[in-house]
């Protein structure tokens, strides 16, 4: 309540008195300068006479040494805090008020996402509150725009360990403020995917349209309990990276026969206006199926399915039948699809039928019992069921396999990509990697883990010196990562191997990925269902909503 | 689509059908209504999407009524959609939060734009005043609520969801009081006037009987 009302009200006049001071530190030299950046955003809001900043920027940064003695770290942020507060209480400052740049916890943080509109409103911030950061978002804007003004573009700022990544998307601009050894692109693919979010839920055109009207309307009113999905998507980086970072669907290991069947069953399921629909357990695919009426000509994009399979596995989707428009970003930005969400028989396996019609609930709905009765005579629930509750993770209802299952010692953990997917025009990208188990049980291995495999990917996939092959003794794990023309593998094994038992384990496992690749991948995607005579119904629906007036 | 209580018959038969929608701003409780009514389970829940859908049969005397649930998402990014829950509503309980007078003064909104998109009368409405739990935070009197309630001739109650307080009873008032328009209808002819007629006497049961 506090910070709201403290910084809400001085927020615009603070962001002009920025710009002034400001831009002179920002211009002062290409090395230094450049080092202050990030540090202005975090002091910005707070620091503005800026003098002495030079002193405690870094240390502040690194939030190493004050975080032991609160109370000398409550007497710098001081001045301040009575500043920006009406009250002037100490207290209110430096306390935990989340959120507030001044704070050690917020600025601890290795890795802050910012959104904010063109107007230097802010939107979303992954941490804190956003309320407390108006003016360090001011300070992102007067930075895009200074650049902009000389007819060029801000695309990152490497300053020491931080990286800061700019990323325009109409009237939004994204920001990632980074400790983490994630590349620039890296960044900018989750930015894009941040963006990709919000889009689902409002539009492109929509959120257009918004800022067009009122160039400083408040996003965040309609964005409004959309926070927390965000939150999930930005986590899920650190914890489980693959999707992202492959740019792939994670499957639920399945029997191929049970996968074929299920698919079969979502095609015989249709109703009017169907275009897609989908069964999940706990975020992974089990299958899908397109309506050939509705997605003949535009293929599900992976990112798409990938938004998709995140959406519906929020908690909020957890009672009830959930009925709700979601935008596709990939396939068409400007439009919205109609979701009907369940879960089935109180499972953790999430039906997701995507249809043109906004009022088709009901016949969703009896769509959906189809489902469950098929399901049932296939005795696929309980198939499924036992899937989800092999992990332990804390990650619960997430089927998975353990890295034990290689057969291969001294393997830890590995990332595989198959790229020699059959019939690949129409297939998704897939990866396929084990649990997390000891030694990345704990959150700070597999943030370690996650950072090792961007590094990879980061190397790999070079612009300037792309590679095929890594092979890496790094403190506490051999890393090997390679890309064929038939998969991208990135493997984690026991320090102690040598290069010719990394070897030896990289060949095992890849035989057993060759033997095990009907059950860990969609090897033969479902052809698209045929729908009865609804379908011209549906493409009328569709041309209607406008879903299909682009190209 | 809407099943308006279609081809009632009395006495036993199939139940009547009726559709439910809950109304009203962010975090008031809606969900927690719903969950609390129909599963009899409370936990914190996310902000819903979309809207959620139950059923719920409610038994009541000799008649019974088979509630459609619309829980709908206070969120200002659905508000576009929300039409396509209005229509054909028989019922909505209108839901704020006594802890917080913005969401009183939302709930008066929703009223207005329930009231566009149907025909005066034709919709049973009741005012739902959420967490009675956290009382020490009023921030809406009971008489606040009880007073708008009758100037717009609604049904009335205060509720609280997480403590399981007069929330099946809120359900059960609304469903009595579809049935009896119901009924009414079958009646021989008094068609609109009648219903007008219910709904002025309407207030006055209900909110006697909540004003603890």
């Amino acid at each position: 309540m506090e910070a709201g009302e403290d910084t809400a009200a001085p927020a615009p006049g603070d962001a002009e008195n920025l710009e002034d001071t400001q831009f002179p530190s920002e211009e002062a030299g290409d090395g230094g300068g450049v080092h202050e950046d990030p540090t202005d955003l975090g002091d910005g809001s707070l620091e503005e006479t800026g003098s002495g900043t030079n002193d405690k920027p870094p240390s502040l940064l690194s939030s190493l040494p004050q975080s032991e003695s609160p109370s000398c770290n409550c007497e710098l942020w001081d001045p301040s805090a009575s500043e920006n507060s009406p009250t002037g209480d100490p207290e209110s400052g430096s306390g935990g008020q989340g959120g507030d740049p001044s704070d050690e916890d917020w600025r601890s943080k290795r890795k802050h996402v910012f959104v904010l509109s063109e107007a230097g409103k802010p939107i979303y911030s992954r941490y804190g509150s956003v309320e407390a950061l108006s003016t360090t978002m001011g300070v992102m804007t007067a930075l895009v725009s200074f650049v902009q003004s000389a007819g060029d573009v801000i695309r990152a700022i490497y300053a020491e360990d931080h990286k800061l990544v700019f990323l325009q998307q109409g009237p939004l601009l994204l920001v990632a403020v980074s400790r983490t050894p994630q590349s620039a692109a890296q960044l900018r693919r989750e930015l894009l995917a941040v963006h990709a979010q919000i889009v689902s839920t409002l539009t492109r055109a929509s959120v257009a349209r918004i800022f067009a009207r009122k160039q400083n309307y408040d996003l965040r009113r309609l964005l409004a309990g959309s926070e927390s999905t965000l939150d999930r998507l930005l986590d899920s980086v650190e914890r489980d990276p693959g999707a992202l970072l492959l740019g792939a669907v994670r499957c639920v290991p399945l029997a191929r026969p049970l996968r074929e069947a299920l698919g079969a069953l979502l095609r015989r399921c249709t109703a009017p206006g169907l275009a897609l629909s989908v069964l999940a357990v706990g975020g992974q695919l089990v299958t899908a199926a397109q309506e050939r009426s509705v997605l003949a000509e535009c293929r599900l994009d992976p990112a798409d399915l990938q938004l998709l399979l995140n959406w519906v596995s929020a908690p909020a989707f957890a009672a009830g039948e959930a009925w709700a428009p979601v935008c596709l970003p990939r396939f068409n930005p400007d439009g919205f699809f109609y979701a009907y969400v369940a879960r089935l028989d109180a499972m953790p396996v999430c039906l997701l039928l995507l249809g043109t019609d906004p009022e088709a609930f009901h016949d969703m709905a009896t769509c959906r019992r189809l489902v469950e009765d098929g399901m049932h005579n296939l005795g696929a629930m309980r198939t499924l069921g036992e899937a989800a509750s092999f992990s332990n993770a804390p990650s619960a209802n997430a089927p998975s396999y353990s890295v034990q299952a290689v057969g291969a010692p001294g393997l830890w953990h590995f990332l595989y990509k198959p790229l020699d997917i059959p019939d690949h025009h129409r297939q998704l990208p897939q990866f396929t990697s084990p649990e997390l188990e000891a030694p990345y049980s704990r959150e700070e291995e597999r943030q370690r883990l996650s950072d090792l495999y961007h590094r990879l990917h980061a190397r790999l996939h070079s612009t300037s010196r792309p590679l095929r092959l890594i092979y890496h003794v790094a403190e506490k794990e051999t890393l090997l990562a390679w890309v064929t023309s038939k998969f991208e593998l990135y493997t984690c094994l026991s320090p102690l191997v040598t290069k010719a038992g990394a070897i030896l384990v990289v060949t095992k496992l890849l035989r057993w990925v060759k033997k095990e690749e009907d059950r860990l991948f969609i090897r033969y995607p479902p052809k698209y269902s045929t729908p009865p005579a609804a379908s011209s119904a549906s493409i009328d629906q569709a041309s209607h909503n406008g879903l299909f007036s682009g190209p | 689509m809407a099943q308006a209580a279609g081809a009632p018959q009395p006495g036993a038969g199939p139940p009547h059908v009726f559709k439910l929608v809950l109304l009203g701003s962010g975090s008031v409780g809606k969900s927690s209504l719903a969950m609390r009514y129909v599963k009899d389970d409370f936990r914190s829940i996310l902000p819903t999407v979309g809207c959620a859908f139950f059923t719920k049969v409610v038994e009541l005397g000799a008649a019974s009524a088979k509630l459609e649930i619309w829980d709908t998402a206070g969120q200002e990014k659905y508000h576009s959609v929300c039409h396509l829950y209005f229509r054909g509503a028989n019922a909505a309980l209108l839901v704020y939060d006594i802890t917080s007078k913005e969401s009183f003064r939302k709930a008066q909104q929703w009223l207005a734009d329930l009231e566009k998109e149907s025909s005066p009368g034709e919709v049973v409405v009741m005012l739902v005043g959420n967490k009675t739990d956290l009382g020490e935070e009023r921030e809406v009197a009971l008489e606040e609520g009880k007073e708008f309630a009758q100037s717009q001739r609604l049904l009335f109650m205060e509720t609280s969801a997480r403590a399981n307080h007069r929330v099946t009873e809120a359900f059960s008032a609304v469903a009595r009081e579809l049935l009896r328009r119901a009924e009414e209808k079958e009646q021989p002819p008094t068609p609109r006037g009648g219903a007008r007629l219910a709904l002025n006497q309407a207030p006055a049961g209900p909110a006697r009987c909540c004003a603890r």
